[in-house]
């Protein structure tokens, strides 16, 4: 009776265990089951190299390349406003802060990570969009320059939200990984007479590069992933442009915008869209369970 | 442990860049929070908690009990699976085995794939092949995917905290396995399990992107699994994108911050317990 018992559980647990597989196969399957067709109907290069988006014309054109850019340039811009802060700040969080603040201030980071896209959307509609449009009329007004006028809705202030969403993210991984190296780099440094700034700069940061790095990629992912807060500020014109102060719209956008009325082959091609954005994901994920293992060794 | 040695103009500069990052980082939370608290506040009235949705008052009631909803179901179907199978992860596999990796690394693509894929392929998979609809089931079954990768990670560091040799105790003593895990190692590991399952609690409460196509848009109170209903976040970015309802987007933003703070505190505070056992 006894071992009866002991092997149900012993199933149990294993048909507990593997839910996890089987969630990521019915994803993978369901995915590319309802977006490869479109896309072959379309047609692959037409799909990812047509430069207009048209779906609801007579004759309708289906290109995703300037959701595909658009995806790029405002993780791009997120990467470049938001990693240099926030590996400096995990620097102060492990190397600098005061031992009496560290627990409000890592509170704060958590916090920072809590808050739902959503409020951090509103904040960027009510706040940076009007901020991103009275500068550039002023700078405009002053200049002349045509080209820097823009409604507020931008790729420079999705660019900037996501900076602050991918904060905790990047502070997360990196004071972990700045944690993980050995005193001894730090104490090595300071007796051949480095300062503490030098101590951490060159000598303990260059050992948590893989650690940091995974940090950056996981940054990424959740950037190109992110959906509501973008929608909310990004403008979301589906269209080619080098401009960071006109809108533009990502691959994240482009489902949710036009899945509430799309039909037919239009939603297919939606789906379609997520099934790019997830082999994006999926590639992200590769390189950072790469790297993190490289680190971990 | 600080330097005694004297700062060059480069350690000057290092120090300046670290503290200034620290303190935009810090300054923008701060910022948002008064800047929410301040807008907000003022608009938190007695109408915003009515019973009924109407488009006057654009109440918020609705949406909070079907988030409530729905955490609960999420809940009911993520735990015992995320329990589960972290139990089989730390207690039953054998170390080395190929198995294990493979789960793990599942449930880490789980975790870093997008909301709004999770809601794409609920909307396929939940809403439509099985035929739910749009409902809180559906919604809630998606979400469940979504925070069962948190929960097997957070007990799975719970249950690796546990020593060896309660484990070893219970076995002398004559336990069987099941009844050394639910006895001896679920109980002391019970901190850090509830630490996770708050911290899932939060995203719940945060997700709008998969849970727009499936747990649907209807801004009255679900009466059952099968029915749909709004959530508060998704309630929160109608009111914000429709542009009518400023004031009561940041009342509305103000209950959602509150509920975050509250869970980010009670998961520490869980948490907390658990070191010091």
């Amino acid at each position: 009776m006894k071992k009866f018992k002991e092997n149900i559980a012993h199933v149990l647990f294993f048909v507990a265990a593997i839910v996890s597989i089987c969630a990521v196969l019915l994803i993978c399957v369901f995915l590319f089951m309802s977006g490869v067709p479109a896309m072959q109907e379309i047609g692959f290069l037409n799909f990812l190299g047509g430069t207009k988006w048209a779906p609801t014309n007579t004759v309708p054109s289906f290109g995703i390349f300037p959701m595909i850019i658009g995806s790029i340039y405002i993780t791009a811009g997120a990467i470049i406003l938001g990693v240099p802060i926030g590996i400096f700040t995990a620097v102060f969080m492990a190397r600098f802060c005061p031992k009496k603040i560290y627990k409000p201030l890592k509170a704060a980071v958590d916090l920072l990570a809590g808050i739902p896209s959503v409020v951090y959307g509103f904040f960027g509609l009510m706040v940076l969009v009007p901020f991103i449009r009275q500068t550039t009329t002023a700078i405009g007004n002053a200049t002349g320059w045509e080209w820097i006028y823009s409604n507020g809705s931008s790729i420079l202030t999705a660019s900037m939200l996501l900076a602050i969403m991918i904060l905790p993210t990047i502070i997360g991984v990196s004071e972990s990984a700045i944690r993980a190296v050995p005193d001894s780099y730090y104490e090595g440094a300071l007796a051949l007479g480095a300062t503490h700034e030098r101590s951490v700069f060159f000598t303990v940061l260059p050992a948590a590069k893989s650690g940091i790095t995974a940090g950056v990629i996981l940054g990424v992912g959740r950037a190109i992933g992110e959906t509501m807060a973008v929608i909310m500020i990004a403008g979301n014109q589906p269209r080619l442009t080098g401009n960071i102060f006109k809108g533009i719209r990502t691959l994240t956008a482009n489902i949710v915008v036009e899945m509430g009325y799309a039909e037919g082959l239009h939603r297919e091609a939606l789906i379609a869209t997520g099934v790019v954005l997830f082999v994006f994901i999926l590639i992200i994920n590769l390189l950072f369970s790469l790297l993190k293992r490289r680190s971990e060794a | 442990m600080r330097s005694k040695g004297k700062r060059g103009p480069l350690s000057w500069v290092l120090f300046i860049l670290t503290m200034g990052a620290a303190l935009i980082t810090f300054g923008i939370l701060i910022f948002l929070i008064a800047y929410i608290l301040i807008n907000g506040l003022p608009h938190i009235t007695p109408s915003l908690f009515a019973w009924e949705y109407t488009s006057e008052n654009a109440s918020l009631m609705p949406a909070l009990i079907n988030t409530l909803f729905l955490v609960v179901v999420s809940l009911v179907v993520a735990v015992p699976i995320g329990i589960g199978s972290a139990i089989y992860l730390v207690e039953y596999a054998k170390r080395g085995n190929k198995l294990v990796s493979v789960i793990r690394m599942t449930a880490e693509t789980l975790s870093g794939i997008p909301s709004i894929v999770y809601g794409l392929f609920g909307m396929l998979f939940f809403v439509r092949t099985m035929n739910m609809g749009r409902s809180i089931l559906a919604g809630a079954l998606t979400l469940a995917i979504m925070i069962l990768p948190l929960i097997m990670r957070t007990t799975e560091e719970a249950l690796k905290a546990v020593p060896d040799s309660f484990r070893e105790g219970s076995f002398g003593l004559g336990a069987g396995r099941v009844r050394t895990i639910f006895r001896i190692i679920l109980p002391s590991a019970m901190p850090g399990i509830l630490a996770g399952i708050i911290l899932a609690i939060g995203r719940i409460v945060g997700e709008t992107a998969a849970l727009m196509y499936t747990a649907g848009t209807v801004t009255k109170v679900a009466g059952g699994l099968f029915d749909s209903g709004r959530t508060l976040a998704y309630h929160m970015y109608n009111l914000a994108s429709e542009g009518f309802y400023t004031d009561q987007a940041f009342a509305t933003a103000v209950v959602l911050l509150v509920i975050v703070m509250i869970i980010n505190w009670l998961s520490g505070r869980v948490a907390k317990k658990l070191t010091k056992a």
